[in-house]
């Protein structure tokens, strides 16, 4: 396909030898082809899109002695079950004769509750935020402000206890309301017998 | 009345502007992109706010299906070369040369030691098969997934443990791959999550 055209222009008589003028248009149809063609191929074949993650940090397996153990005060804890059919049940500080409340993992169910006993602190946060956004306060300050503010005193305890009828999206759904409800200090724990006498006579 | 002549344009169409810009582009998606992890199972992933991204090298994947299968991956060739080796001798399996370079070439494998040879014997396309695919096991009586993250850990110290589920993995699974991750002190891991779109928060009253 290449076109290299020539002026094949007869020779006058005579005349000056003149050096053909050949010219220097080259078709670069196939090339542009090639090149969609690759770009084809590495839109297929790549990924753009880096993985959103979420950090997790379990507590350790080994024993932790009796002075070292944090105990959390019961006015503080909250405990959620996550149980079947994406249902959840919470309940605050010891688990009493009066049972759980449920709840859903909506923004006015779980949310609220959390917002509500974490209030204090969600507010602070917020406040802290905003001064970041106006002052352009850097990473590292913001980061170590927040967690200050996170780990304070009046900070609630939540336990996540999952049944096993619950789902790894129920779970993550759970840790993302920490998150989003500016909770340091969760764990996720066991369901222990206790607990699930509590929901036995919820689900079925 | 003279014939009216019609000008003879020519339709040669300069092109090097057009290659200018498929190449560009081109460039642009080597630098930018990299290539699909490819995975054995379709895994839909949680959605979550968390918007942390999660690096690309130095990473050991453990997967979970909605079936509970787990698969193991570890990224880099030369680890999965030294990582399959190892294996090899913790549960006295010896792979050849052909298989150990099989290895080498995949993402993520669930699978036993025992079946490890067949599996690594077959052909691209039966891999995919669900069937040739059981899963690693972590269960109390044999838990090859603790040696498979304990190998890959003294390969490469610096390598991030992250776990990509299905939404629909029940939890008793989750619990297990935890539980031997804390077995083996791994404390500290990633989840992978998608991120959450204006469709997922479903308004509910």
């Amino acid at each position: 396909m290449a076109e290299i055209s020539q002026d094949s222009g007869s020779h006058k008589k005579g005349g000056k030898k003149r050096s053909k003028k050949a010219t220097t248009r080259i078709d670069f149809t196939p090339m542009v082809d090639l090149g969609f063609l690759l770009i084809t191929f590495f839109m297929l074949a790549t990924s753009l899109i880096k993985q959103q993650t979420m950090e997790i940090t379990m507590p350790s397996d080994k024993k932790v002695s009796e002075e070292n153990q944090t105990v959390a005060k019961a006015s503080q804890a909250v405990t959620l079950i996550l149980a079947k059919n994406d249902r959840v049940f919470y309940y605050f500080g010891q688990p009493t004769e009066a049972g759980v409340t449920e709840t859903d993992y909506s923004g006015s169910g779980l949310r609220k509750v959390l917002l509500e006993k974490n209030y204090e602190i969600a507010a602070q946060v917020e406040e802290l935020k905003q001064e970041k956004a106006k002052t352009k306060m850097d990473d590292e300050a913001y980061r170590k402000k927040l967690s200050e503010i996170k780990s304070g005193k009046n900070a609630p305890v939540v336990r996540i206890m999952a049944t096993n009828d619950a789902s790894y999206k129920n779970l993550v759904d759970a840790l993302d309301e920490m998150n989003i409800s500016s909770i340091s200090r969760y764990a996720i724990v066991d369901l222990d017998s206790l607990d699930s006498e509590l929901i036995r006579g919820r689900v079925n | 009345m003279p014939k009216v002549k019609v000008a003879r344009k020519s339709t040669w169409v300069d092109m090097t502007a057009m290659t200018d810009v498929a190449f560009l582009l081109l460039t642009f998606f080597m630098l930018t992109s990299n290539f699909v992890k490819k995975e054995p199972v379709l895994v839909y992933t949680p959605s979550s706010i968390s918007e942390i991204k999660i690096p690309e090298t130095n990473i050991m994947t453990v997967l979970l299906d909605k079936n509970g299968k787990i698969f193991f991956g570890i990224d880099g060739q030369t680890t999965r070369r030294d990582l399959i080796t190892r294996m090899g001798e913790k549960f006295s399996v010896s792979f050849t040369e052909e298989e150990i370079r099989q290895f080498t070439l995949i993402d993520l494998a669930g699978n036993p030691m025992g079946a490890m040879k067949t599996y690594l014997g077959m052909g691209m396309e039966q891999r995919e098969n669900p069937d040739n695919n059981l899963g690693v096991p972590a269960d109390s009586t044999d838990n090859q997934l603790r040696a498979w993250v304990k190998t890959a850990r003294e390969l490469n110290k610096d390598a991030r443990i992250a776990i990509k589920a299905d939404e629909k993995t029940p939890y008793p699974t989750i619990k297990k791959v935890m539980k031997t991750l804390q077995q083996i002190d791994e404390n500290r891991y990633n989840l992978i999550t998608r991120l959450e779109g204006p469709s997922d928060e479903a308004p509910k009253k």
